[in-house]
């Protein structure tokens, strides 16, 4: 039941935040938000650590073809629906200095979105899945394309397309994992576990459905949508995409992929790992390139995703369980640093390195909070991204040890690209961009507090996080090694 | 029956009161009728009757299109408002037509025998002829209407050859005794060539007549010429009448020399879904790429039709539904825009989210819809479709059908960014009442075919 409140929460508020006239909605939108984040607090709270789907609620949808509204949660699911909801009243938080035209579009746009995202997070039938799949996508892309940078139309439209094209193919992956179901057919998650496929089927339907989180994540070559989307879309909306969205791409690779054609993955693990693995070279060597601040960060998430899905595919509980706070660390590290990067446009118009400079001397408070929020991405130990690079190299090492090696280059090439821009950014001389830089404000504050204390809470304690998706994890590499 | 009987009466009854000077009447009364036929229509749920010595078959199959065709007429006719507002003096009549062409379409949809087909087909052809030319100053409308009637009337005269060299070669037009006929030669092998040849050249008019490649040429340059008010009703009533039609002759009659027509086919939809799918995207006009959408739609029909089992009757019912209400909504929202704007490209739509909220989110509503994306009954259209040719491993149809959609939602995308992402290009168009209500419904429609599609899946 609580799994439902999760879900339609967010999408009663979007429909009562449409009728909020003006900037109120923002506030509105914001206490939804909140609320939404209390009840998962909660849920969290009533979680039982085992290797359990909880909190189920099912009701017959389509009952002629088996399809099911079944959500619940397990522990993997709960990490990325607290993930979510921690993350989206921050993302509205955000944009309380802008005001953006017909806020209560905006506002209930993001509300839907995350109704989407929860329900991808929480579906166990696959065609539940795909449906909150396309919900999710819908929303975000009218909030790029509508209140976006100059070039939005035609970028949005490539991503729209380049996304849609993805999932219809995991539309027919589906359809087609429902036929081979005993019966009368069911898209239950569990029957498709079940399913006792051949190796050329596995193979078929591993393309199928890889492709659409391939896409969605990004993993080299199908990142070619990513950095002009995330350049172009509001800040807002950039957050949701890396912080959130990409995550939906890793989640259907766990819960969806992997278990259902283990075969499948085993004759394509190597293929993949190493496009993973040359996202994550390809990715952080353009990003050292980059004068763009917000194309800096998009081409720096290449990499890391690269590293999530490399740790992922060597099917490994150090990989899987790396990849998995992983994800949270790069969720919570990626909005940071597009808030500071959005803090700094606002202030100087303009996001390239070459023309900003000398900002610390004026905001000891912004540096500091950039400073952790940089080394948390760089993975320096105590901060979030050390444990799951950690976990994840480990994982790939277990799989490859050149593979590994290679991998591991993402920790130097990252401090270069990431100090890089802290040196042109925040160090040198002032110009007349950066001169009379004000620090930042009580609200900027309250965003980039929640996100620093995360970035140590997972850092020092990871355990509270690992503890949560270790039985779902465990069950879950069970299923593959069957 | 008693839906034709009153169909017919109502049309002539209609003409009479079409003398009165009072224009502002007529529509009122053509929905009561219309919505009197529909209550009618389904109080004969399962409860078959046969007529005229079993040349009709009145039974849920029948009911089940004959309800969708009427209710897409109920929800088109509210576009016809600036007709009224202009004073058109030939109002009646085109009601009436309307009307007797509704006749038509539920012969097609019941038909046991040949004939009546061919008779369905040719009421329901012999209104569009007229309506398609209806705007008489307009040199476009005069040329798609002698283009339809030309192409078209040909395209019967070849329905009609092959139905007389079905005929010849089993000696009945009825559709269930032809069936044993065909049957026998279901080895692959024709022991009658009149019976192949009879079979091909009734495809060829039925394919005509629901445009799917390579007999789409007319569907284009007629659609555009055409009033748009009664392309809404071509596009969707013909094309739902003709499917029907179509499945029938092919499930009653040559399901057993399957073989036979297969590949034929195959191939014809892969044409049809490639020809609609990337001749809507060259268009600028936004009336014509409605006119590809159909010829693309026609391809999903033609998927559902191929797979031929127990799931394609209720999916091409259920598409036809959908796809209706999408398309219906869609060109009239294009008839509103264009008599305001006097433009039938994207253009026309710039800016309609700041001018027209209301049409602009019933316009992208029934873009995602036509393009296929959940919440909407357009995807559960396309998954049953799916789902159905996939239970028959057509799996290879189904790759180029999903690349087709995803071509799709390019074009019907284009309208959308339109209405959001670009400055006004006209003042705020106005809408009548009873055209408000029918977009809020049609909507309503779309999303409770895409929430709860249980409701109708299921039916036949």
């Amino acid at each position: 039941m609580i799994t439902a409140l999760l879900l339609f929460w967010p999408a009663l508020a979007g429909v009562l935040v449409l009728f909020i006239k003006g900037q109120n909605a923002k506030r509105a939108a914001f206490g939804a938000a909140v609320v939404e984040f209390i009840i998962a607090l909660y849920a969290m709270l009533q979680y039982q650590p085992n290797a359990q789907v909880q909190f189920q609620y099912f009701q017959p949808w389509i009952e002629n073809f088996g399809i099911n509204f079944a959500i619940g949660m397990d522990g993997i699911s709960l990490l990325l629906v607290f993930l979510t909801t921690f993350l989206v009243p921050l993302i509205i938080l955000s944009s309380f200095p802008h005001s953006y035209k017909n806020p209560n579009v905006f506002y209930a746009l993001i509300l839907f979105m995350q109704m989407g995202l929860i329900g991808v997070f929480t579906a166990f039938d696959a065609f539940l899945f795909y449906f909150f799949w396309e919900v999710a996508l819908i929303p975000i892309y009218f909030i790029s394309a509508v209140w976006g940078g100059e070039r939005r139309i035609p970028i949005t439209f490539k991503f729209f397309i380049y996304t849609i094209f993805g999932s219809l193919f995991m539309l027919v992956g589906f359809v087609y994992l429902y036929f081979q179901t005993p019966g009368t057919h069911t898209s239950d998650i569990n029957a498709f576990y079940q399913l006792s496929l051949d190796t050329t089927q596995q193979s078929w339907i591993f393309w199928f459905l890889f492709i659409a989180f391939a896409i969605k994540m990004p993993v080299f070559p199908f990142h070619t949508w990513q950095p002009d989307t995330y350049t172009e879309s509001p800040t807002q909306a950039t957050m949701l995409l890396s912080g959130i969205m990409l995550k939906m791409g890793i989640y259907g690779v766990i819960r969806w992929l992997l278990p259902i054609v283990p075969q499948g993955v085993s004759q394509w693990d190597g293929l993949v790992l190493v496009l993973s693995i040359i996202g994550i070279v390809y990715g952080s060597i353009i990003a050292i390139r980059q004068r763009d601040l917000k194309r800096l960060v998009a081409y720096s998430s290449i990499g890391h995703v690269g590293l999530i899905a490399a740790g992922i595919f060597t099917l490994t509980e150090h990989g899987l369980q790396g990849g998995i706070i992983q994800m949270l660390s790069h969720g919570v590290n990626v909005v940071g640093l597009f808030f500071i990067i959005d803090i700094i446009y606002r202030r100087t118009n303009t996001r390239d390195i070459k023309n900003l400079g000398g900002i610390t001397q004026t905001t000891p408070a912004l540096s500091i909070f950039f400073m952790i929020l940089l080394l948390g991405t760089v993975a320096l130990p105590l901060t979030n991204g050390f444990v799951g690079e950690f976990l994840l190299l480990s994982g790939v090492f277990q799989y490859n040890n050149w593979m590994g090696a290679i991998a591991g280059t993402t920790i130097i090439l990252g401090a270069v690209y990431m100090l890089r821009m802290f040196q042109g950014v925040m160090f040198g001389e002032q110009n007349a961009n950066t001169a009379n830089f004000r620090d930042l404000t009580g609200l900027e504050t309250a965003v980039l507090v929640p996100l620093v204390v995360m970035v140590f809470w997972i850092g020092l304690h990871p355990n509270t996080f690992l503890s949560l998706t270790e039985p779902a994890v465990g069950h879950l590499l069970g299923i593959i090694n069957r | 029956m008693n839906s034709i009987i009153l169909l017919t009466s109502f049309g002539i009854l209609n003409l009479f009161i079409g003398f009165s000077k009072s224009k502002k009447i007529i529509m009122p009364l053509v929905l009561l009728f219309l919505a009197i036929v529909f209550v009618v229509n389904l109080t004969g749920w399962n409860d078959t009757q046969t007529y005229f010595e079993r040349m009709l078959t009145i039974d849920n199959f029948a009911i089940a299109f004959t309800a969708v065709v009427v209710l897409t007429t109920i929800l088109v006719l509210p576009f016809s408002q600036s007709y009224i507002d202009q004073q058109n003096d030939s109002l009646a009549e085109y009601y009436s037509l309307l009307l007797f062409s509704l006749v038509g379409a539920i012969m097609m949809v019941a038909y046991e025998n040949l004939l009546m087909l061919f008779v369905g087909i040719e009421i329901l052809s012999i209104s569009m002829y007229i309506l398609a030319g209806s705007d008489k100053k307009n040199l476009k409308s005069n040329e798609a209407g002698l283009k339809y009637f030309l192409m078209g009337s040909f395209a019967t005269g070849i329905l009609l050859f092959g139905i007389v060299l079905i005929y010849g070669a089993t000696g009945t037009f009825y559709i269930s005794e032809i069936s044993s006929a065909a049957t026998a030669q279901s080895n692959n092998e024709l022991t009658s060539p009149l019976l192949g040849m009879g079979l091909l050249f009734t495809l060829i008019g039925i394919s005509f007549k629901v445009s799917a490649a390579p007999f789409h040429f007319w569907t284009p340059d007629v659609y555009e010429g055409t009033p748009t008010f009664f392309m809404a009703f071509m596009s969707t009533v013909v094309k739902a009448a003709g499917f029907a039609g179509f499945y029938k002759l092919m499930s009653v009659s040559f399901a057993g020399a399957q073989n036979i027509w297969f590949p034929t086919l195959i191939a014809m939809a892969v044409v049809t879904l490639a020809i609609g799918n990337i001749g809507a995207v060259a268009q600028n006009s936004f009336k014509r790429m409605m006119a590809y959408s159909s010829i693309s739609h026609a391809g999903y029909l033609m998927i559902a039709l191929l797979s031929f089992n127990d799931r394609s009757e209720n999916a091409i019912f259920f598409y036809s539904l959908a796809y209706s209400v999408s398309t219906v909504a869609a060109l009239g929202i294009l008839k509103l825009v264009a008599d305001q704007r006097d433009d039938v490209s994207y253009n026309a739509f710039n800016g309609l989210g700041r001018t027209n909220p209301l049409l602009a989110a019933v316009m992208t509503i029934s873009m995602c819809s036509l393009a296929g994306i959940p919440l909407t009954g357009g995807f559960f259209g396309k998954l049953f479709i799916f789902s159905a040719a996939l239970e028959q491993e057509l799996l290879w149809l189904i790759i180029v059908a999903i690349l087709m959609a995803a071509v799709g939602f390019y074009y019907y995308f284009r309208v959308i960014i339109a209405m959001y992402m670009r400055e006004p290009s006209g003042d705020r168009v106005p809408v009548g009442s009873v055209a408000t209500f029918a977009l809020i419904f049609m909507t309503v429609l779309t999303f409770v075919l895409g929430i709860a599609p249980g409701l109708l899946s299921n039916i036949l």
